[in-house]
């Protein structure tokens, strides 16, 4: 007769390699030992190369002197600027052209995906063409599109397309009057941050308004009155101490006022155009995750469409878009180093490209430029985490 | 409002006039003809897709009829969203699903409409709001979020939510459908509670056990028609038409 437990003691533990947990644990210490063993050959390696090579290493570079020149400069930068400071200068670089797409994408991706939904047929369907269209062709494409058949394409300064003899956009890119601020301007900037303050105080004063009366004050004019009246007001009574430098056409060029390069220009349109087409897609993907029967559950309450799409359509759809709005947000940031394509001073060209090129401790410098959008990216995704954390439904 | 005592009068609340109803080439309603007086209750049941959740989904202007009329207190719908609007806030709705708000606390769903379209003080909407929770017996669960509570329980909180706009009318669209059974008894009871207390109610529900208890006429539709229109008690126990007969046989036969 077969008796199945034969072979088991009838107590004990048995041996400790049929144990899943002590398994487990072994195999982590093999990976983590394997791992540090790889990690330690490549630097090991690379250290013996480079000192073959008779190639610095360490971060002693930074503090030399970088003698070329860049085309746009945040903070003050010249010949004598040290290679630390390059960095510095793409870094910023990077982070203006990256918060201008953001800005602009999220604007035009919620309009166009908010379109995609409307009852209005054109509407609907120029708004599909939009994002079919953006979405389908290479980011590189469009770069070189915008930059080389359109901004690159335009008149010469001399034939410049104007905005009231203020705003010039030439193949040399768009001129803007910039302002100079004279004694007495930060009166202006006082009353601008007192109106802020104060229209905050307002707001929580009406909800609690509301909460006790059931009116709402006019926000829609106290603000703006607030914000923007009150600034206005001060800068006018204190003589308005502020000046144009509106450019001006000097030979060839314009001097003056503001310049927004033509690299800029045709990367900020790129990146926003192409990343607004996903995020359309993501708006659009939002609201309809929402099921139908809250749209009717607020239309049997007698809410009229603007309140249920604010304060039951959107709040739901946003636990969708959040996440994945993230990685676009993350996309746009990274897709900014095609900025090289073109010769915008991003951090990837400036450094990782220029500087890199002259001082040749590419491990070094890689590795600085990669750990930038790194932090960058885990910035933007822990903001957005805190921000979904808070948005989210409860349940059980 | 709840407290108005009426009964059955000879102010018409709702009628619908040769309403009829099209979904492309199928037509959903077919010249029905109801009118409903001030606290009258009436349960309206047939077999699915007779037109039974359109009919009173047409009487908040949540579907568009095609031919008719439907006429509210009075006051004719048309497609001009402020009158919509104004009827809604007369016409209660609970829905097969509840659909409550998930991402709004129980009570703030209670607040929301009174808050945002009736302009109540917050403190007196949250004061009514307790006091229809209290009286669907959920007071104590009023911070809690629709995703924490029970079928039954989101049920009866959708009640309350629409008894916070003071409806002349609370409309039923199989309220008891999507509920395991053991649920359902607590949800009939708030809606006996509610007709007793003379609210105007139409419902379209498969609970002949409320309909005999509650209803001053049961209505049963077929293919988009009002085929029968009774008091209960003939209803059941005399049914005219053979398609009356067959669907209740099929329904309490077993």
């Amino acid at each position: 007769m077969l008796r199945p437990f034969d072979s088991l003691p009838r107590r004990g533990r048995g041996p400790l390699w049929r144990d899943p947990a002590a398994r487990a644990l072994v195999f982590q210490v093999l990976l983590l030992i394997g791992l540090a063993s790889v990690i330690g050959l490549l630097v090991h390696n690379t250290l013996q190369n480079l000192d073959a090579r008779g190639i610095n290493t360490g971060f002693d570079f930074l503090d030399n002197r970088a003698g070329f020149s860049i085309s746009q400069t945040l903070i003050s930068y010249d010949g004598n600027s040290t290679y630390g400071r390059t960095f510095v200068i793409g870094l910023l670089n990077t982070l203006l052209v990256s918060a201008l797409g953001i800005v602009a994408a999220t604007i035009i991706g919620f309009t166009v995906g908010i379109a995609r939904l409307s009852p209005n047929y054109l509407l609907a369907k120029l708004a599909t063409v939009y994002v079919e269209l953006f979405r389908n062709i290479p980011l590189l494409l469009q770069i070189l599109f915008w930059y080389i058949a359109v901004i690159r394409s335009m008149p010469s300064p001399r034939q410049s397309l104007s905005l009231g003899d203020m705003v010039f956009l030439n193949g040399r890119g768009l001129f803007v009057p910039a302002p100079e601020p004279q004694t007495g301007f930060w009166f202006s900037v006082a009353a601008l941050l007192a109106g802020s303050v104060a229209a905050m105080l307002m707001a929580r004063h009406n909800r609690q308004r509301q909460s006790r009366t059931g009116r709402r004050l006019p926000m829609g004019w106290i603000i703006p009155a607030l914000v923007l009246g009150l600034p206005v007001m001060v800068f006018l009574v204190s003589g308005s101490p502020l000046q144009w430098d509106v450019p001006a056409l000097k030979g060839f060029n314009f001097s003056g006022g503001l310049t927004v390069l033509p690299e800029l220009l045709a990367l900020w349109i790129a990146l926003s155009i192409y990343t607004a087409a996903f995020i359309a897609e993501i708006v659009r993907s939002g609201i309809q995750s929402v099921p139908k029967g809250q749209t009717e559950a607020a239309r049997a309450l007698s809410l009229p469409p603007r309140l249920t799409m604010n304060q039951v359509i959107i709040p739901q759809a946003m636990r969708v878009i959040i996440p994945q709005m993230t990685s676009q947000y993350l996309n746009l940031i990274k897709n900014s180093s095609l900025a090289t394509a073109i010769g915008y001073p991003d951090l990837v060209a400036v450094f990782a490209g220029t500087t890199l090129n002259q001082v040749g401790q590419s491990v070094e410098i890689m590795a600085m430029t990669m750990a930038v959008y790194l932090v960058l990216s885990l910035l933007v995704s822990l903001l957005m985490n805190i921000y979904n954390a808070r948005t989210a439904l409860r349940e059980r | 409002m709840g407290s108005v005592q009426t009964t059955s009068s000879d102010i018409p609340m709702i009628e619908l006039q040769r309403l009829n109803k099209w979904y492309g080439e199928f037509h959903v309603l077919r010249d029905i003809d109801l009118t409903v007086r001030k606290g009258e209750r009436i349960v309206i049941c047939g077999p699915s897709g007779s037109g039974k959740s359109t009919m009173i989904r047409c009487i908040n202007h949540l579907e568009e009829h095609q031919a008719g009329d439907v006429i509210v207190n009075g006051i004719t719908m048309t497609r001009d969203v402020k009158r919509v609007e104004q009827i809604r806030r007369h016409v209660g709705m609970v829905f097969q699903h509840f659909n409550l708000f998930p991402h709004l606390s129980v009570l703030d769903n209670c607040c929301l409409s009174p808050v945002w379209v009736k302009k109540t003080p917050r403190k007196k909407a949250v004061d009514t709001a307790m006091m229809y929770l209290e009286r669907v017996k959920i007071a104590d669960q009023a911070h809690k979020y629709p995703g924490q509570l029970s079928g039954g329980q989101q049920q009866r909180v959708a009640i309350a939510r629409s008894l916070c706009m003071h409806p002349d009318v609370m409309l039923f669209d199989e309220p008891t459908s999507a509920l395991d059974p053991e649920m359902i008894k607590e949800v009939l009871d708030v809606m006996i509670e509610l007709a007793e207390e003379g609210m105007t109610m139409l419902c379209v529900t498969h609970e002949m056990g409320f309909a005999r208890t509650v209803a001053d006429r049961v209505i049963f539709m077929d293919e988009g028609q009002i085929i029968e229109e009774n008091d209960p008690e003939t209803f059941f126990n005399h049914p005219r038409s053979p398609r009356t007969r067959a669907f209740l046989g099929q329904i309490l036969g077993h």
